[in-house]
């Protein structure tokens, strides 16, 4: 049995708590970064959804877990909206794959 | 040509043959397995895209309808109505292979199937857009998880693909032609080798034969000799 964990400011993630997700609400991108790596690491949480706010400022953890089957963290808008970061990293999955952006 | 030293020998030839014969045989499986992940990837990245947007769009709607409650309601009763979630969701992880790379498969069950028992609060004191807005989120919630499947899958295929178009490439540039390279070497060598003893074999019959037609002319001349 796996949990699924939502991470992000407290007002993007609030909601999630009535759908019966974790929720970990963070304050600033150094809580949520100390949060992400003790949920990959518990081995109990198979994704993790990150709002872009703060998926914006911890790059380079995240890019450290896009290649292990758990945890899969999945970026979605915060409450300012949506800042293509998602997209983005669409986008940089093709490059990677096929060594240029054909789509 | 990196071929520069290596044992001109029949044993080295006959192995680096073998090697010449695997590696063609293994960059052709490859390159047909890196075709096919190509396939799959496309596709999938083409249903990534729409469901990510689909996704945020939820989101969005979402996130628009709870800003509007928080305003309304007080952030401590918005956190007091939220604070004991009736739902909860268990999720169940498979695996399935897709040309060898293992993508993980999400099947969630939430512990009580009527829809409308995800308002862990009473109606009275709360707004009603807290009610649109777990509405909203409820309702994106299971493309949330496709997007998690999804997205998890194109990451992992990525990089698989990444890797065997590496794969492909060193044989098709580096081992494959450095094989030929060796082969055609050793077999230069070994023909020069060939000639070379011929060629020896050849000097040594006509040194023996110079010498003994000189033997012969001399055992003549002596008997000619004897009779004068």
């Amino acid at each position: 049995m796996y949990k699924i964990a939502v991470l992000g400011d407290r007002e993007s993630v609030l909601g999630f708590k009535a759908l019966g997700l974790d929720v970990h609400p963070a304050e600033t991108a150094e809580d949520a970064r100390k949060t992400l790596h003790h949920l990959a690491r518990d081995g109990e949480t198979a994704i993790i959804y990150l709002t872009e706010q703060f998926a914006a400022e911890m790059q380079d953890e995240i890019r450290k877990y896009k290649d292990e089957v758990m945890p899969a963290i999945i970026l979605i808008p915060g409450k300012a909206g949506s800042m293509g970061i998602g997209m983005q990293n669409i986008t940089d999955s093709v490059e990677r794959a096929v060594g240029a952006d054909i789509l | 040509m990196p071929s520069a030293n290596v044992n001109a020998t029949r044993m080295e030839l006959t192995k680096q043959k073998r090697k010449l014969a695997t590696s063609t045989r293994g960059h052709k499986l490859l390159k047909d397995k890196r075709d096919e992940l190509m396939k799959q990837f496309l596709d999938m990245i083409r249903e990534n895209r729409a469901l990510r947007k689909k996704v945020e769009e939820g989101l969005m709607r979402a996130h628009g309808s709870f800003t509007v409650a928080s305003a309304v309601m007080s952030s401590e009763m918005l956190e007091q109505s939220l604070l004991y979630p009736k739902q909860s969701v268990d999720l169940n992880m498979s695996y399935k292979n897709i040309m060898s790379v293992n993508v993980p498969m999400y099947q969630f069950s939430t512990r009580s199937a009527d829809a409308g028992e995800i308002y862990p609060y009473g109606f009275a004191a709360t707004s009603g857009e807290l009610d649109g807005a777990v509405d909203a989120l409820s309702s994106v919630f299971e493309d949330m998880l496709k997007l998690a499947q999804i997205e998890k899958a194109c990451q992992l295929m990525a990089e698989e693909i990444e890797k065997t178009r590496r794969r492909v490439n060193a044989l098709e540039y580096v081992v494959i032609p450095d094989c030929q390279a060796k082969i055609k070497s050793i077999s230069m060598k070994l023909d020069e080798n060939e000639r070379n003893n011929t060629i020896r074999l050849m000097k040594v019959k006509d040194m023996m034969m110079a010498e003994t037609i000189n033997q012969k002319r001399q055992e003549t001349a002596k008997a000619l000799n004897l009779y004068k």
